[in-house]
């Protein structure tokens, strides 16, 4: 049994997704919900025989027959106020904006912690790309401080990451501590406007005690790259993590971490690689639930 | 010059052009954002007394720039801008923030500081990240600049659509930002001119340059002869890159051809030599790197890490400048030159393998 899915909003981030979940076995995206009926996510749903409404979430909860899954893909001013609402019809959500109300989730990190949650948060694009590599790191040695820069093309970025560019930087930052492992956490984000688009670029950087086994960091580093590469296979590193001693005056050295997100180029472009490890991990999380709500609704059989 | 009648003049009634010094906040990148707070007492004191109007105190890559990507701060932000508000007698305290790296809840801190104006900084075809900032400055009262760096990279016309954007989110003065020293006179004063045009009575328009093509002086005074009424300078240039336009050359220049600045030429002077230069590491000079910046139109503020990679990876510091222009970095990619020295290193090794 297949669990069904509404996708709430038509944009870059929810039209990307609505190809993801069409490949998932688990799941089945039956709806597409926006706000503008000329939005071209809205179109692509329609073609691909999604029920396609402009007419928001009110719409949405006033059918008859309601989606299992809700996958959020607005901004996080509207899923703090959609939130309670799915919550009252006994829909579970996959929020896909920094709007962080249920626990973060991070496949390689903590893919089934919280598969009973009615709301999870898959952080951000910057998060998904980052994160698992500060966990790669403190899992092997104490990282008092991890700081990540996340570039991205400005064509991928829409107006709910502009208008949301705050919720970026201090959701990113606290999941870095939440789910990184690291004691202080700190997020970056910049938008390149060059032609052609680049593609996302994030740096990761750990402070390391001066004695840390590098040889087991990178091992460790490169364990992780692995279990993104199997939801993303765009996801690589772009150069071997470089160690650094400590600076005069510090007591930990630091190691710097460089990759590169190709992305799978469903919706946007390639360049895009913010979108897919982040419609790429939600897809993640929602088959893990429908696996684990369908095993629920079997048991008392 | 008769500018009389041509200038809104919301900042004075009495000022042709407000001048910002900026070494206290570009000069950080040259410092290695290693001020203290008895730099900012000296220097904000001798400004302050010649006649600054306004003196921004920040890390150099703005509120919240101490980091790993663009050099831990020696001592924090906000006390140092502490420091620069309870010194000034009549200069306001201005501080910088990007978008991405400082937040609202930075904006408010600064706020409760006692700072009085805040400029909010994108690269210039990111202006609509800005617009929650704005909102929030002027929401608490605080006055507003806009920053659209690396302004060179674009048309006039573009570069005015997006100044639109800032002033409609409550931008009070957009900057032309020549964040690469990459402008030569009509690239400034064609910007300027445009965004003059575009904003008329809604927002000032200003100006902000950079020194590696040894034009900041030139281009100031091309910018506001084409309608920037305010400038940025920095007092000894001491900035990012070769440094910013000079703030005692404007005050003799501007003095020279009849524009009212309010600084004491003099006493600017002395400043720069007796108080800014001592705090100084080095001179802000036009060497090798800072030229490329120019030349290449790299953001200034790579130049101290570009120096630092070059010698860490053992490549040449002007190739990885170079590179970066390669791939239009823009400004707050400095994690980019780590990972360019390191692929060039590779590349060495591999030859001589």
């Amino acid at each position: 049994m297949t669990a069904s899915a509404a996708i709430v909003g038509s944009g870059n981030i929810g039209t990307d997704l609505m190809y993801k979940l069409q490949r998932s076995a688990d799941i089945e995206p039956r709806w597409m919900i926006g706000v503008d009926p000329e939005s071209t996510g809205l179109k692509l749903a329609a073609e691909q025989g999604l029920e396609a409404s402009a007419e928001g979430v009110d719409w949405l909860l006033a059918q008859d027959e309601l989606p299992d899954i809700v996958f959020e893909a607005t901004s996080a001013y509207v899923h703090v106020r959609n939130a309670p609402r799915y919550r009252e019809a006994g829909i579970r959500a996959i929020d896909l904006t920094p709007a962080a109300r249920g626990p973060y989730v991070i496949p390689p990190v903590n893919l089934d912690a919280h598969l009973d949650e009615w709301n999870v948060n898959m952080v951000t694009c910057g998060g998904q790309a980052t994160i698992p590599m500060v966990y790669a790191v403190s899992r092997i040695v104490g990282v008092d401080y991890a700081e990540i820069v996340a570039t991205v093309a400005s064509k991928s970025a829409g107006p709910g990451t502009r208008q949301n560019i705050d919720e970026f930087t201090r959701t990113t930052s606290n999941a870095v501590e939440v789910l990184g492992g690291a004691a202080k956490g700190k997020a970056i984000i910049i938008l390149n406007p060059a032609e052609p688009p680049l593609l996302m670029r994030d740096t990761i950087f750990c402070s390391i005690p001066a004695d840390a086994d590098t040889e087991a960091i990178t091992a460790s580093i490169h364990e992780v790259v692995a279990d993104v590469k199997a939801y993303v296979p765009g996801y690589a590193l772009t150069a071997e993590p470089q160690f650094d001693p400590p600076e005069p005056g510090e007591t930990t050295g630091r190691v710097g971490i460089f990759v590169e997100v190709e992305g799978a180029g469903d919706f946007l472009p390639p360049y895009a690689g913010n979108l897919d490890i982040m419609t790429a991990a939600a897809t993640q999380v929602g088959n893990r639930m429908a696996q684990h709500h369908h095993a629920e609704q079997k048991a008392p059989a | 010059m008769d500018l009389t009648g041509t200038l809104p003049r919301t900042f004075s009634d009495t000022l042709d052009v407000r001048v910002t010094d900026t070494c206290l906040r570009d000069g950080s990148h040259a410092k290695r954002h290693q001020f203290t707070e008895q730099n900012v007492r000296d220097i904000v004191a001798a400004v302050d007394d010649a006649g600054m109007p306004v003196i921004e105190v920040t890390h150099g890559d703005g509120l919240g720039g101490s980091s790993y990507n663009y050099g831990k701060s020696l001592v924090d932000e906000r006390v140092l801008m502490k420091a620069a508000v309870d010194t000034a007698t009549k200069a306001k305290i201005a501080a910088l923030m990007l978008p991405g790296l400082g937040t609202k809840d930075d904006i408010k801190a600064i706020h409760d500081i006692g700072v009085s104006i805040v400029r909010i900084a994108t690269h210039c075809t990111e202006a609509d990240i800005s617009e929650q900032h704005f909102a929030l400055a002027r929401e608490i009262g605080l006055e507003t600049g806009g920053f659209l760096m690396m302004a060179h990279t674009i048309s006039p016309a573009a570069l005015a659509a997006q100044a639109r954007i800032m002033a409609d989110a409550g931008c009070q003065c957009v900057y032309v930002v020549d964040s690469a020293g990459a402008m030569i006179l009509d690239d400034a004063s064609e910007r300027v001119a445009a965004v003059v045009a575009e904003l008329g009575d809604d927002a000032q328009v200003g100006f902000h340059g950079h020194e590696n093509l040894s034009l900041s002086l030139a281009n100031t005074i091309a910018a506001i002869q084409a309608g920037a009424v305010q400038v940025d300078g920095s007092t000894r240039r001491f900035g990012a890159g070769s440094g910013n336009t000079s703030c005692e050359a404007i005050a003799a220049v501007t003095e020279r051809i009849g524009i009212n600045t309010g600084l004491d030429v003099l006493k600017m002077i002395d400043a720069a030599e007796d108080v800014v230069r001592p705090v100084m590491d080095e001179e802000c000079v036009l060497d090798r790197l800072s030229m490329i910046m120019g030349y290449a139109g790299v953001y200034s503020s790579f130049l101290k890490h570009a120096f630092r990679a070059s010698e860490r990876y053992g490549v040449s510091g002007a190739d990885i400048l170079l590179e970066c222009g390669n791939r239009k970095l823009v400004g707050g990619q400095e994690d980019q030159i780590i990972q360019i020295a390191a692929e060039m290193a590779a590349e060495q090794r591999a030859r001589v393998a």
